[in-house]
């Protein structure tokens, strides 16, 4: 063996050692692990499905089309820190949610939380949002915002847009 | 060769990671794609795989499919499903949906997008060859989003599979781009030495061994770096340039206690024992269940024996024992403690979810396993794997635990709105069948009304618009006009009183069809009110029974569903859990093994050094 492979064989001998090479479980059949695995990812793939079907059952029992209602936020800025919000419906809390940094950077990247689902009666509804958050430049920002939601037969599904920067600027889109 | 394997998958799962990184922001379509994009930055891959795939199973099962706003979503959907699937470890069924992508009638660039994520999963599972094959379906132009990932992808693959002067000529491609840095420098330096370049190899190490960077990973990368080639100039017998290399390694580095060590060792090469002291008191001090120091426990007392300082050498031997006997003890416990089940236990606790060093701290518990000794094992591959898979196993098992009591909730709601709706709907049934003839009586006559009015309009009926007086009027003057005995005087004044009726017909014509005209829009408004509150009547008792009836059979194969896959994941929990135990224990007996020679060694050495320190002081007493 030249001098060089042996520098090689050394030097990876070094890495192996400190990061950890895959000789650990030799005492555990590679195929065991494998097969384990695969088990496992298929019960993976069971139990996905089962609580998709779950949460079909669940939307159509608990939340029929004719009274259904649900209610999204989006944030528009990806520098805005949402901290906390509430929304009240008819002069009733229906809602209010604390934001953490994983929540936050969820909603700054384009998601959009589904905050409340719920059932009501057909007709007008009074809906009621307040804000509060940091804006882009770490000042406090609060806010609140009216809606007039009309219900009709469908489900009805609304988006609460924040695009803040100095001042929060709550807008409604409905879907 | 499987050591190089081993390093570049390492070095992969290092720059990929395993959080989501998701699509680039787009203006967004659908708000419950949305709701899964929420989910997905979050982690939360189980929820939003979910989502995802109860989104696509209804936007497949429309006949408008084109209608719907996730079309607009679609294909990245359809990606992102299969970038969670990896994300959460689940590659075969990842693999089938980008084998499809692939196979399917797609534009070039999704190909490409979907070639690069099956190479990337089938290199992960150590089918290098596979995964070359795949990215030959790669065709220029690669997009700008995965251009450097693809390269240094096909790199590693190449450098897997022997193709050294390949894997170097891409990584000097894509070396100076800022989102390898580092890794790249280094797979190079794999690859040129590889290929038997060794200047080359060694200008590239020393190049990734002085990289200035404030990243702890890029930190890490270049103490390896340097380590290996102090550990290589050693071995060359040049311990100048060993030393020099050894020490950049940082003295709080993942590779300080490696780099003390061979420092040491290096000096005592040179017969320099009162120098290789340094470094080695220095790692003396440190934690004692680092196999490093616990060489180092030996290596201390043997250069003070070097020295003729016996005396310090016995006490040092004598300490290095009782350090051994102690951490010898310890592992037993903690083989005993993960007998028990207390090692299954501790890493599923809450902390392990908020705190990445849980595994390391375990030791702290009463009773818990010393996992300090498990880090090596805890770096491999196969043990992340199993871990991960115990930890989503367990995840499982909870979110199993709270299906079945939903489902006997919902069974009783239904049978409680059964029980309400049943007879109200009958008495209801009864009502509504008397109005619903009546309504259909009604809009019968109006649709009649629609067509006379309607036909008018083209032919001029003036009768159809006489009132009731009008119509009984010349009704009884035609009875009038039939008697026989009518004289003339009287038949006239019947004809006068008939023309003058027919006059008023004729000559209110337009006014009186307008007037029809208004009243019978006036009566659209009314039907359509009506028509209105008969769909919303018969929607309602749609949905009263639809609330409570058709699911049975779905809730009854979905609790037997769920129950058989609680018995297979508890089952496969134990199995996973005991593999883990296996793992544990056999790395912990293999260290024990270690220090018990090491105890040995300490034994004679103390003893010979107790030997020494004798005849030594017998020595300075023969002296006058």
């Amino acid at each position: 063996m030249s001098c060089f492979r042996m520098f090689c064989y050394s030097l990876t001998a070094v890495i192996c050692l400190a990061l950890g090479a895959n000789g650990w479980a030799a005492n555990i059949p590679k195929e065991e692990l494998k097969s384990l695995d695969e088990q496992v990812q298929e019960i993976k793939k069971d139990i996905i499905n089962q609580t998709a079907q779950l949460k079909r059952l669940e939307e159509k029992l608990l939340f029929p089309s004719n009274t259904q209602v649900a209610l999204f936020v989006s944030v528009n800025n990806k520098k805005f820190a949402l901290q906390d919000i509430e929304l009240t419906m008819d002069k009733k809390i229906i809602a209010k949610y604390l934001y953490n940094f994983r929540d936050q950077s969820a909603l700054q990247k384009g998601g959009v939380q589904r905050l409340f689902t719920g059932n009501i009666n057909t007709g007008a509804h009074h809906l009621v949002v307040h804000i509060s958050g940091r804006s882009p430049e770490g000042n406090p920002v609060r806010h609140s915002a009216k809606y007039a939601l009309t219900k009709s037969v469908g489900p009805k599904f609304v988006e609460i847009k924040i695009a803040a920067s100095e001042a929060a600027d709550v807008s409604f889109q409905d879907w | 060769m499987q050591r190089y394997r081993s390093l570049a998958l390492c070095a992969l799962w290092l720059f990929c990671g395993q959080v989501w990184a998701g699509p680039e922001a787009k203006p967004l379509h659908d708000l419950f794609y949305g709701e899964a994009l929420y989910l997905a930055y979050q982690n939360r891959h189980f929820d939003a795989i979910t989502r995802l795939d109860i989104e696509l199973g209804q936007f497949y099962a429309q006949d408008q499919a084109d209608l719907d706003p996730l079309v607009f979503h679609q294909n990245e959907a359809e990606f992102n499903v299969g970038d969670l699937e990896i994300s959460y470890r689940m590659h075969q069924r990842a693999g089938r949906a980008l084998k499809a992508i692939i196979e399917g009638k797609v534009p070039q660039s999704v190909r490409n997008l979907a070639a690069f994520r099956l190479a990337r999963i089938l290199f992960r599972k150590g089918q290098a060859v596979n995964a070359l094959h795949v990215m030959d379906l790669i065709k220029d132009p690669v997009a700008e989003a995965i251009r450097i990932e693809n390269t240094f992808l096909k790199a590693q693959i190449y450098l897997a599979t022997g193709r050294f002067k390949d894997s170097s000529r891409l990584l000097q491609t894509i070396q100076h781009e800022e989102k390898v840095r580092g890794y790249a420098d280094y797979n190079l330096a794999i690859a040129l030495a590889q290929d038997g370049q060794r200047e080359q190899a060694v200008k590239q190490l020393t190049k990734v061994g002085g990289l200035r960077s404030g990243k702890p990973y890029m930190l890490a990368l270049r103490d390896k770096a340097n380590l290996a080639l102090g550990h290589q100039y050693e071995r060359k017998g040049m311990a100048g340039k060993a030393k020099a290399f050894l020490d950049r390694v940082r003295l709080d580095g993942p590779f300080s206690n490696t780099a003390l060590l061979k420092a040491g060792w290096m000096y005592m090469a040179l017969q320099q024992y009162d120098r290789a002291l340094v470094p080695w008191t220095l790692l003396h001090k440190r934690q004692t269940s680092n196999a490093n120091v616990q060489e180092a426990l030996l290596a201390v007392p043997y250069a003070y024996g070097k020295l003729k300082l016996y005396g310090k050498a016995a006490a040092l031997y004598g300490h290095a024992m009782n350090v051994f006997g102690n951490e010898v003890q310890r592992l037993d416990d903690s083989i005993d403690s993960i007998r028990q089940g207390k090692f299954l236990k501790a890493i599923l606790r809450e902390e392990a979810k908020v705190d990445k060093f849980w595994m390391l701290n375990l030791s702290k518990l009463p009773d818990a396993p010393q996992t300090r000794y498990l880090l090596d094992l805890m770096a491999s591959h196969d043990f992340q794997e199993s871990l991960k898979n115990y930890h989503d196993l367990a995840e499982l098992q909870r979110r199993l635990k709270t299906y079945l009591p939903d489902l006997a909730v919902y069974e009783e709601m239904i049978e409680i709105r059964k029980h309400y709706y049943t007879p109200v709907l009958a008495k209801i049934a009864i009502q509504f069948r008397n109005l619903d003839t009546r309504i259909k009586l009604r809009v019968g006559q109006r649709d009649r009304l629609k067509k006379r009015i309607a036909s008018m309009l083209i032919n001029r009926r003036p009768a159809f618009l006489a009132t009731a007086f009008e119509h009984n009027a010349l009704e009884s003057l035609a009875q009038l006009a039939r008697r026989r005995n009518l004289d003339a005087r009287t038949a006239h004044r019947i004809a006068r009183l008939k023309g003058i009726v027919h006059w008023r017909l004729e000559s209110e014509y337009d006014e009186r069809l307008t007037r029809a005209y208004i009243n019978f829009h006036e009566l659209e408004v009314v039907i359509a009110a009506l028509k209105k509150q008969y769909n919303a009547f018969v929607r309602t008792r749609q949905m009263a029974t639809q609330s409570y009836e058709g699911y049975t059979i779905p809730i009854r194969q979905l609790r037997t569903r769920i129950q058989q896959s609680q018995r297979i994941v508890d089952q496969l929990m134990a199995r996973q859990g005991k593999l883990l135990q296996i793992m544990a224990i056999a790395e912990l007996e293999r260290r024990r093994k270690k220090l018990e020679k090491y105890q040995i060694k300490a034994r004679f050495a103390l003893a010979e050094s107790y030997d020494r320190a004798n005849k030594a002081k017998a020595l300075r007493l023969q002296k006058p």
